[in-house]
């Protein structure tokens, strides 16, 4: 309920961007003058491919990048002139492990809510409190090196809440995760959003973006190619597949006139639909030919094709005006 | 950030320092009080007794005050570099960019934090040469002052290396090639009272000679240098050096991209 409201009537923004850009020492261009704003309350995906710049822009964001020009406010505190009030409201789960392999999980956690002043007492409650919850309260005594991946990764999302930012930015939070513990790190990352915390996320895995944002932006080659809700992305797909397994062994695809179809590889019909068509002609024309549907579901998932077709574009683009 | 939450974030950092020295102790409390203990048994014990006595006082009791600002530099400055240096390699350093922590309080707290060691195994040094030696003070604000401003001109330098060094080895090159010679040459073992004029002079360049006999003034009451301005030249190269290090830090070179 509180997502609404902050849908309707935003107070604030949680972050802006305006024209930031970042040319690094080695002369490389990677972000191109990009702008950038996430509500208060959103949910927001980061999406692009391998050396877009997502990582940049983050890193210029919680200041472990130099910006070459343009503007980053956090919650309305400008880097430029306020950057600690900007710090204070941030928490950050970067790509990479970036903790002292020798130190314990709760002195990792406790000592980084000490670096944002909180009182050695409260740090060890909220260091407590988040262990807990992201299930590494046994792991409280180990070296942070014998940690598993996973767990490495739910080490650095407590040491990012450890302060209780209002805005919590993870760079690829499930890089290396497995499918289960993945969902369980959605479902808490869900139940922080719902308690209030705006969550900005960078993401190989398109299913990620679709099953938890609500707006997407997505970045190529240092470019914001588009900044939109995840609603709106996804109306902009036309054409869906659908794969129906059938009782029959067909040798060839069934011919429906009006729709695009072929065999995969298992057997099963491929159907292309246009959002304009509806499926009751796919199912209309099956029944004549007496071909019985037992169970279908779409082809791939429909962010990633869209998100593939968009960056073909951007690169065919590139290549027309170098 | 408040005051209070400032020196919350200070102390974190030394605490958090403290605790990396002690927990690899055999690395870094063990070393010097084992070498400097075969230093008062050879050369204070065995040959001290065949030189008789430098600046009037018999050999051991002259080297000492020398060993334990010797142990202070090494550990101060050995601290420091290794400590920052792999928070910059493992790239632990970004939970303190990441932080409000001012910039000047995170060079603060690694200086403190190696001072802590350094000065910790001058007090292991002292209480070990008491087994050899018995200990007089002749000007005990002196020696603290001394042994004091030393340790943090040591722990601005290790800082200044570790952002310079990309490297493991750059870590270890001024260790080595610098510190050790200076140390050696810097009037530990003899009074320079000893040398042809020529090298006097050369020897008055070597800041840590200033240093070293200012201590053994607060120790002996003799010195080599006047031990007032050994005090202020130690001042003149902490400010210089926390200038250095502060803009270093705010540059972020080596950190930030
Ligand atoms: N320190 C650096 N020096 C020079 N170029 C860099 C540096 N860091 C990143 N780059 C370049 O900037 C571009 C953007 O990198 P960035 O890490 O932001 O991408 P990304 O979108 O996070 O990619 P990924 O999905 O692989 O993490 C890349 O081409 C990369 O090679
Ligand atoms: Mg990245």
């Amino acid at each position: 309920m509180t997502v609404q409201a902050n849908q309707e009537a935003p107070a604030t923004w949680a972050l802006e961007i305006e024209g930031l850009k970042k040319r690094y020492g080695s002369g490389f261009e990677a972000l191109k003058g990009i702008d950038l704003r996430v509500r208060e309350g959103d949910f927001f995906a980061l999406l692009g491919p391998n050396g877009a710049g997502k990582s940049t822009t983050l890193g210029i964001v919680c200041s472990l990048v130099n910006k070459s020009a343009g503007k980053v406010r956090v919650f309305g505190h400008d880097i430029d002139t306020d950057l600690a009030g900007a710090k204070l409201n941030l928490g950050v789960v970067p790509q990479e492990f970036n903790f002292n392999q020798f130190e314990k999980v709760f002195d990792i956690v406790t000592t980084q809510a000490g670096y944002y002043g909180i009182p050695l007492r409260k740090a060890r409650a909220s260091a407590e409190r988040y262990l807990r919850k992201l299930g590494l309260w046994d792991k409280k005594d180990t070296p942070a090196r014998m940690l598993s991946g996973g767990m490495k990764r739910r080490l650095m999302i407590a040491r990012a809440l450890v302060h209780e930012p209002r805005l919590l930015i993870l760079d690829e939070p499930t890089a290396g995760v497995d499918i289960e513990l993945r969902r369980s790190m959605w479902a808490f990352l869900e139940e922080m959003n719902r308690n209030g915390t705006t969550i900005i996320l960078t993401t190989h895995y398109l299913e990620e973006a679709e099953a938890l944002c609500r707006n997407i932006a997505i970045i190529d080659h240092g470019e914001i190619l588009r900044h939109t809700s995840k609603k709106e992305l996804l109306t902009q797909l036309h054409v869906e597949t659908f794969i129906l397994d059938t009782d029959q062994s067909l040798a060839t695809a069934p011919v429906l006139e009006g729709f695009e179809t072929r065999l995969d590889g298992e057997g099963a019909v491929e159907v292309d639909v246009e959002k304009s068509q509806g499926l009751n002609g796919v199912f209309a024309q099956l029944d004549q030919q007496g071909i019985r549907v037992l169970s279908m579901r779409t082809k791939s998932n429909r962010l990633e094709e869209l998100f593939l077709r968009m960056v073909e574009d951007n690169a065919r683009q590139g290549e027309v005006t170098p | 950030m408040t005051a209070s939450a400032i020196l919350t974030a200070f102390l974190t950092i030394v605490v958090r320092e403290i605790r990396r020295f002690t927990r690899i102790w055999p690395q870094t409390l063990l070393p010097p009080a084992v070498t400097m203990t075969l230093y008062f048994i050879i050369f204070g014990n065995l040959i001290g007794s065949r030189i008789g006595s430098m600046g009037g006082f018999d050999y051991m009791s002259f080297i000492v005050p020398g060993l334990i600002m010797m142990s202070v530099i090494t550990s101060t400055y050995a601290n420091v570099v290794s400590s920052f240096f792999s928070m910059k390699f493992q790239r632990s350093i970004e939970e303190l960019l990441v932080s409000p922590t001012p910039n000047w309080t995170i060079l603060a707290g690694y200086v403190v934090g190696g001072m802590a060691r350094g000065l910790g195994i001058g007090l292991i040094v002292t209480l070990l040469s008491l087994a050899f030696t018995r200990l007089q003070i002749h000007n005990l604000p002196m020696m603290v002052l001394t042994v004091f401003l030393t340790s943090a001109l040591f722990a601005l330098g290790g800082f200044i290396n570790a952002m310079l060094a990309t490297k493991f080895d750059d870590i270890s090159i001024v260790p080595t090639f610098v510190l050790t010679p200076l140390t050696y040459l810097g009037g530990v073992f003899y009074s320079i009272e000893l040398l042809p004029e020529f090298w006097q002079g050369v020897s008055m360049i070597n800041p840590i000679l200033y240093m070293v006999n200012a201590f053994r003034y607060g120790i002996l009451g003799v010195s080599d240098v006047n031990p007032y301005v050994a005090l202020g030249m130690i001042l003149v190269f902490i400010v210089i050096l926390s200038v250095v290090s502060l803009r270093m830090l705010q540059r972020g070179k080596g950190i930030r991209h």
